[in-house]
């Protein structure tokens, strides 16, 4: 093949593999919206929250050791152990479910047939005031993720495909990460569960009648607390998976809450109520920014059209079909 | 009645004892939240426990107490801006904005207020020009000095000839990071390399795409200009795709601990212009420990001292502390305004001796300002990473850049910036090049590029 073409390829099997961690992000989104017709602004500092408990767990930090140190004068940073990241992940999941049960407890419950936008203003709020817990509890400073990961391109993808080169051409094969294959892995696993989940459980059959009607879902007797707990916590892992993966390539630090910024466009092409919307559109949305900087971006552009360019393809889907690819067409009738 | 005798007696002892006790006042405008709070935040505390240092250990600067004024930026120009409006009225002698977008907003404000900006190692670089910026310096090196520093020792690596190499350059898509292209394209000009321009969009979380770029185009070096996340991002890619990390560099913001402690054992062999030191083997680290840290005064946790950022931010407000101690001696009086400060730092000259006797010998190197040049020398050096020891060390000497390519540029953009804003080009008077001692002859010599053997030959010829 020429090297052109193995290039193309490997632009867009990386681009697929991004799209899976931009996916990642994407899906907290729509378990919350879906649930609770929320657009939880506040996602991406949950993912951020997550990756912070994280460490600070495996790391034995111990929790708000700035503001004791501040109030007593005292000297405490650790507690002089670490812990598996298999404990620390189990431990951090119970952190999020705390977590949840307080949003509900304390902001969900009182806005109970409030207006969209309203529950929004709520998220809003609340992403702020996590940002500033979230380091006044672990730190502001970068910290250092590492679950045991593998890391780096893989080298038998490389030895294999670089024989796929026109002979004579100086190919090293193609590059995926071994991180992203992991990623990949790990979204194929979570979809199928919270698919199966959604479709084929009790809980997610409440749950589904919970977003569709607060009102007659409460009617009927199904617990709009229990259900939005559950879908808080669901929410809530998946922040933690998606902190993972993203922490492992950049340290956890406030950039992480960011990534929500790059979830936006996939859940606009993908419909915010469609957890495999969520998944094909970020996996469209990957491969589309990545191809538009290798063939028009960086020769004619001088790149960096990643950003505005994911929104563009987004918009372009919008004007075909408003509701998202896989989003519910909704119908009032007067 | 009483009352009203109460009231008057307490009015006529504030007129009678004036106001509060004068204090000189150093604005310091921090991020301390948002995407770039780890690199702020040591940066912030440096620079404020120095000054805590100075007035626990020497009761301030020339007996009067120094006064840090912290206001939050997150890295946001307009909260900057904000920032110095909001403090420019109590008496701010110098402002440190950290921000070039911040520093290109207030250039104009605080030379109407008559306040002067220290944009140390960022912010505008023809801002060197004295001539056209009075109330802007930016010593002891900037941006474009960074680019030639790195392409020195580039040279230095291939004895002298890049002819034919590839050179990328991995930039931040804003002014901070497009600052280098100007000066790496006219280098590649000279020494016949092939500059390779990749954009990084803010934040720079995701660089998949340009480090593809990289692996397809195999380009002999890469120089990264790069701040907050984007340095982790792009040190773990380069791992990634195993790019051999002593061919990449880093400007003076990309080259601190945050940047290459995620990306583990890889990064060992990573290096970073700087124009400062490293480590905390410093008698001042001792005092501060002391006089701070264990008497519960520091800024932050204490536990940045040492780190590369925190040493920038007291290299920072010990360069603003012998300014004002310069502004003393100059106008005789401890109590300095704005103005005087600017005289100060006009006429700051950092000697070996000096740096010694403050506790930092051998930290930078020597320099001294002029009413012409505010920017310093410019000298630099090479750092690199050692994963083993967890630390940084300085692997070169310090080199003159090349201002031969870059003094032109200098000129340029400053000519072009005095003809928009319809200011002098020549405001410096031409009494003050006569009047020029030895030493600032040698530092003029420096900046235009002569090597230190070539000054002996030619004294030695003069004798």
């Amino acid at each position: 093949m020429p090297v052109e073409l193995l290039n193309t390829i490997e632009v867009i099997i990386n681009g697929l593999m991004t799209g899976v961690l931009y996916s990642l992000v994407a899906l907290g989104f729509v378990l919350i919206f879906k649930s609770s017709g929320v657009f939880n602004y506040a996602q991406g500092v949950m993912a951020l929250f997550a990756a912070q408990t994280l460490v600070g767990i495996q790391t034995g930090q111990v929790p708000f050791a700035h503001l004791i140190n501040a109030v007593t004068g005292m000297h405490v940073s650790k507690f002089g152990f670490d812990l598996p990241s298999i404990i620390a992940i189990i431990l951090t999941t119970l952190v999020m479910i705390g977590f949840a049960w307080i949003v509900v407890k304390v902001i969900m419950v009182r806005l109970v047939n409030q207006e969209p936008i309203i529950l929004f203003m709520a998220t809003i709020g609340l992403a702020y005031f996590m940002e500033g817990f979230g380091d006044l509890m672990w730190g502001a400073e970068l910290k250092t993720l590492d679950v045991g990961l593998p890391s780096g391109g893989s080298f038998w993808i490389e030895d294999v495909t670089a024989q796929w080169a026109v002979e004579g051409e100086n190919y090293w094969g193609m590059y995926v990460d071994v991180l992203d294959i992991w990623a990949t892995i790990i979204a194929v696993f979570l979809v199928a569960a919270l698919t199966i989940f959604s479709q084929y459980t009790k809980a997610g059959t409440a749950m589904r009648a919970v977003a569709d009607d607060h009102q007659a879902a409460l009617s009927v007797g199904i617990s709009l607390n229990k259900i939005w707990i559950m879908v808080w916590s669901i929410a809530g892992f998946v922040a933690l998976v998606a902190g993972i993966m993203w922490g492992a390539k950049s340290g956890v630090q406030f950039s992480l809450s960011l990534i929500a910024l790059k979830a936006l466009p996939v859940l606009m092409l993908g419909g915010f109520t469609s957890i495999p919307g969520a998944i094909v559109g970020g996996l469209i949305i990957g491969v589309g920014e990545k191809l538009f900087e290798f063939w028009i971006g960086v020769p004619f552009l001088g790149g960096a059209t990643e950003n505005w360019f994911a929104y563009v393809l987004a918009l372009l889907f919008l004007v075909f079909r408003p509701q998202g690819l896989f989003g519910e067409k909704i119908i009032e009738r007067v | 009645m009483k009352l009203k005798t109460l009231v008057m007696a307490a009015c006529t002892t504030a007129i009678v004892a004036g106001p509060a006790a004068a204090d000189l006042v150093f604005p310091s405008l921090d991020y301390r939240t948002g995407p770039y709070a780890a690199n702020g935040i040591p940066f912030a505390d440096g620079y404020a426990d120095y000054f805590t240092l100075l007035n626990q250990r020497d009761g301030g600067i020339g007996g009067v107490e120094a006064r840090v004024l912290q206001c939050e930026t997150g890295y946001n120009t307009e909260r900057g801006v904000e920032c110095y409006e909001s403090t420019k009225g109590e008496g701010a002698l110098v402002y440190q904005p950290l921000s070039t977008g911040i520093t290109y907003q207030l250039i104009p404000k605080a030379t109407a207020d008559d306040i002067p900006i220290h944009s140390m190692g960022y912010g505008r670089t023809s801002a060197a020009n004295g001539e056209v910026f009075s109330h802007v310096f930016n010593y002891p090196a900037n941006y474009w000095q960074a680019a030639s520093g790195i392409i020195l020792d580039i040279l230095d690596r291939n004895d002298g000839n890049l002819e034919g190499k590839k050179i990328a350059l991995v930039y931040h898509n804003s002014a901070y990071g497009r600052e280098p292209i100007r000066t790496l394209q006219e280098l590649g000009t000279q020494h016949g390399f092939e500059l390779i321009e990749l954009a990084v969009d803010h934040p720079g979380q995701e660089q998949r795409s340009q480090w593809l770029q990289v692996r397809r185009d195999r380009p002999d070096y890469v120089i990264m200009w790069g701040w907050g996340v984007m340095n982790q991002v792009a040190i773990q890619e380069a791992v990634n795709i195993r790019y051999p990390m002593d061919n990449f560099y880093g400007v003076w913001w990309s080259g601190s601990e945050n940047d290459v402690l995620p990306a583990g054992e890889g990064a060992d062999g990573y290096r970073s212009v700087t124009f400062h030191s490293v480590g905390d083997d410093y008698p001042i680290f001792d005092d501060i420990q002391e006089h701070v840290v264990d008497a519960g005064l520091a800024s932050g946790a204490g536990d940045q001292i040492g780190t590369v950022l925190y040493n920038r931010g007291m290299y920072a407000a010990m360069l603003a502390a012998e300014a004002a101690r310069t502004a003393q001696d100059i106008h005789g009086v401890a109590e300095i305004t704005p103005a005087m400060m600017r005289d100060g730092m006009e006429a700051l000259e950092m000697t070996e001796e000096r740096m010694t006797e403050l506790g930092l010998p051998g930290f930078g190197p020597e320099f001294s300002v002029s009413c012409q040049n505010h920017g310093g020398p410019g000298e630099s050096a090479i750092a690199e990473w050692d994963y083993d020891t967890q630390a940084w060390s300085i692997v070169t000497e310090y080199r003159a850049p090349d201002m031969g390519v870059i003094q032109p540029l200098i000129d340029e953009d400053s000519a072009a910036y005095a003809a928009e804003n319809d200011l002098p080009m020549t405001r410096c008077p031409a009494e003050d090049e006569m009047m020029m001692s030895v030493e600032d002859i040698l530092a003029e010599m420096r900046t235009i590029g002569l090597r230190l053997d070539e000054l002996a030959d030619m004294l030695e010829a003069a004798q």
